[in-house]
């Protein structure tokens, strides 16, 4: 069997999605949009926490700053600047991010804001009360030299809560509403590890669909999660590594 | 949208980092290692029952440079059927979207370990030999291997050894006996421009293929090979590595220059600095070349790298037939001890 005749059923999960970093310098307006509202999605709360804690600032100051960071980012074309050669995404913006703040001290800059770009839902409420998830704990709180591994943490979280999302609505676009569950229950639950066993009792189903409709979500969510990752890459190379890097196999 | 803990989210990665093996022969059984583009799992094929190597990538999807790396790896080592190359037994894509290949589970050592525990130079030159038998057959065959090194080579239980890894595997065309796998007509694997990729730590992944590409690990590749000069890398590419494997074996230092700590034997010295000439064409052209040369030193006969002086040449000779020397010296000397006690 050559390479060309290959015929694996890993086009199942064809990461087809866009990069947001070509789209965002489209032509096409909605497109361009479209970019802008995938990066705010997976940014705006590692961004907006990276605020709070690294540059100590309220959070209405760190609402507004994280708003207007996006509007720069599109108004000045700052990712059509990024060049994936020379670092990760990720790493670009939360420089961007610090040199936007560091500038920040002109108050007329920031009555500027909210105009052109594309109005997103972002949930500060929220992300404060995530916040405070961190902050509870004094020994919690990121040094400056953990800032960057706190912002990647954040990112990590925001990427698999963006997945999570996406897969709970594929469960119920697909009638498996008990499958999210199950997964919800055995890998998304912060207390002790429930059993299959347990699982099986609760929900009133033999061990082997608690394990197969385990083994569909989490291979839904890892396909999802790594699309969403590689249409926040600006190359497949920075893809490759985010993916190491995301999901922890660096490391192991 | 829900809040996902840190606990959450170390059991996601946990849960995604599993293959997916639904739909599989193959169960399993516990992580064994982690390479560059993925993790090699023992598994338990459960139609055959037995034990394999399960490598599976990463990432997901069979269209993309890692995965063409990964299946062609497979290919090729299907395509070598030898004792000293782990033999593969099977590739394909697991429901997860990730490709994978199972081969032999070798039971056994990492070649630098294994070494450390033979002190005689005589053992390890042969177990030296054995390797480059592997790497005669896989030449052979039309492939270059481009990554020899201690790291990609086991020594098994029964002291089989195994040369592994061939995942930066070159295929040469018109070489005897190679059938390239596919109609890429470099058939040059996975290669990006750019910087040097060291594959012990290297985690970058592959790209385009051409020339001027470098891939290896520094220290054990040769200078065509460090500059990237892919499209004229020939068997004595790998003749280089096996040179710096030869003086790893013999001092310890994996280098192709003379060892500073340990002197060799001139005739030994001699084919290590043959076999790593910075010039391809001062080099063995063959692996059996340099294999013979090992096997001459082994048996006490003059090497082809080393122009012997008269004196060498009467201390090899004294040392190949040192027992018939000594009696022949014994008798001479019982001879002349009889004459002078009879003439007394």
């Amino acid at each position: 069997m050559s390479e060309n005749d290959f015929q694996p059923g890993g086009d199942r999960f064809p990461l087809t999605r866009r990069s947001v970093i070509e789209a965002i310098g489209s032509i096409d307006a909605e497109e361009r949009e479209q970019a802008l509202e995938s990066l705010c999605a997976a940014y705006w709360r590692p961004i907006y926490k990276y605020i709070r804690l690294r540059w100590n600032r309220p959070s209405d100051e760190a609402q507004d700053l994280t708003q207007g960071f996006f509007v720069e980012a599109f108004e000045r074309e700052l990712l059509e600047r990024f060049d994936p050669k020379k670092s990760r995404l990720r790493t670009y913006l939360r420089l961007c991010v610090d040199s936007f703040v560091s500038n920040e001290s002109k108050a007329s800059r920031r009555q500027k804001r909210g105009g052109d770009i594309p109005h997103f839902a972002l949930d500060f409420s929220a992300a404060e009360q995530e916040l405070s998830h961190a902050v509870m704990d004094p020994a919690a709180i990121p040094s400056s030299e953990s800032l960057e591994e706190f912002f990647e943490k954040e990112w990590v979280r925001s990427l698999f809560t963006l997945a999570v999302e996406e897969l709970r609505q594929l469960c119920m676009a697909r009638e498996r509403e008990r499958t999210f569950r199950l997964f919800e229950a055995y890998d998304l639950e912060d207390s002790q590890k429930i059993s299959y066993e347990q699982l099986s009792k609760e929900f009133g189903i033999p061990v082997t669909d608690v394990t197969n409709a385990l083994a569909w979500a989490r291979r839904e969510f890892r396909r999802i999660a790594l699309e969403r990752l590689h249409e926040l890459c600006g190359s497949e190379e920075e893809f490759q590594r985010e993916a190491r890097a995301v999901f922890g196999w660096e490391a192991k | 949208m829900k809040f996902l803990s840190d606990r959450a989210l170390a059991r996601l990665r946990d849960a995604t980092d599993i293959p997916d093996l639904t739909g599989t022969r193959y169960r399993l059984v516990e992580r064994v290692a982690r390479g560059g583009m993925g993790v090699v799992y023992l598994a338990e094929d459960e139609k055959l029952q037995r034990r394999v190597a399960l490598k599976v990538l990463d990432v997901p999807g069979a269209d993309g440079d890692l995965a063409s790396r990964l299946i062609r790896e497979a290919q090729v080592l299907a395509r070598l059927e030898h004792p000293g190359i782990v033999p593969v037994h099977d590739v394909g894509t697991l429901a997860d979207g990730r490709v994978f290949y199972t081969m032999k589970f070798v039971r056994g050592q990492r070649f630098d370990k294994y070494v450390e525990s033979i002190a005689s130079i005589t053992d390890r030159l042969r177990i030296f030999l054995r390797i480059c038998d592997a790497v005669a057959f896989a030449h052979a065959r039309g492939v270059l291997h481009r990554d020899l090194k201690p790291a990609n080579i086991m020594v098994g239980s029964f002291g089989e050894v195994l040369v592994m890894d061939w995942g930066l595997a070159k295929l040469l065309h018109g070489v005897g006996g190679g059938q390239p796998p596919s109609s890429d007509p470099g058939a040059t694997i996975f290669e990006k421009p750019g910087a040097v990729r060291n594959t012990e730590t290297s985690t970058e992944l592959s790209g385009a293929t051409g020339h001027g590409t470098v891939m290896g690990t520094p220290g054990y590749m040769s200078p065509e090979q460090a500059r990237g000069d892919v499209e004229h890398l020939d068997s004595r590419s790998d003749i280089f590595s096996l040179g710096v494997l030869l003086r790893f074996l013999l001092t310890g230092e994996p280098t192709a220059a003379p060892s500073e700590k340990r002197s060799l034997d001139r005739a030994l010295e001699a084919i290590c600095g043959k076999a790593t000439a910075h010039d391809a064409r001062d080099r063995y052209t063959t692996a059996q070349d340099l294999a013979q040369d090992v096997s001459r030193y082994l048996d006490g006969f003059a090497v082809a790298a080393h122009r012997e002086s008269v004196f060498e040449r009467l201390g090899r000779f004294y040392r190949r037939y040192r027992f018939f020397i000594l009696l022949i010296a014994a008798y001479l000397v019982m001879r002349v001890l009889v004459l002078f006690f009879m003439h007394r």
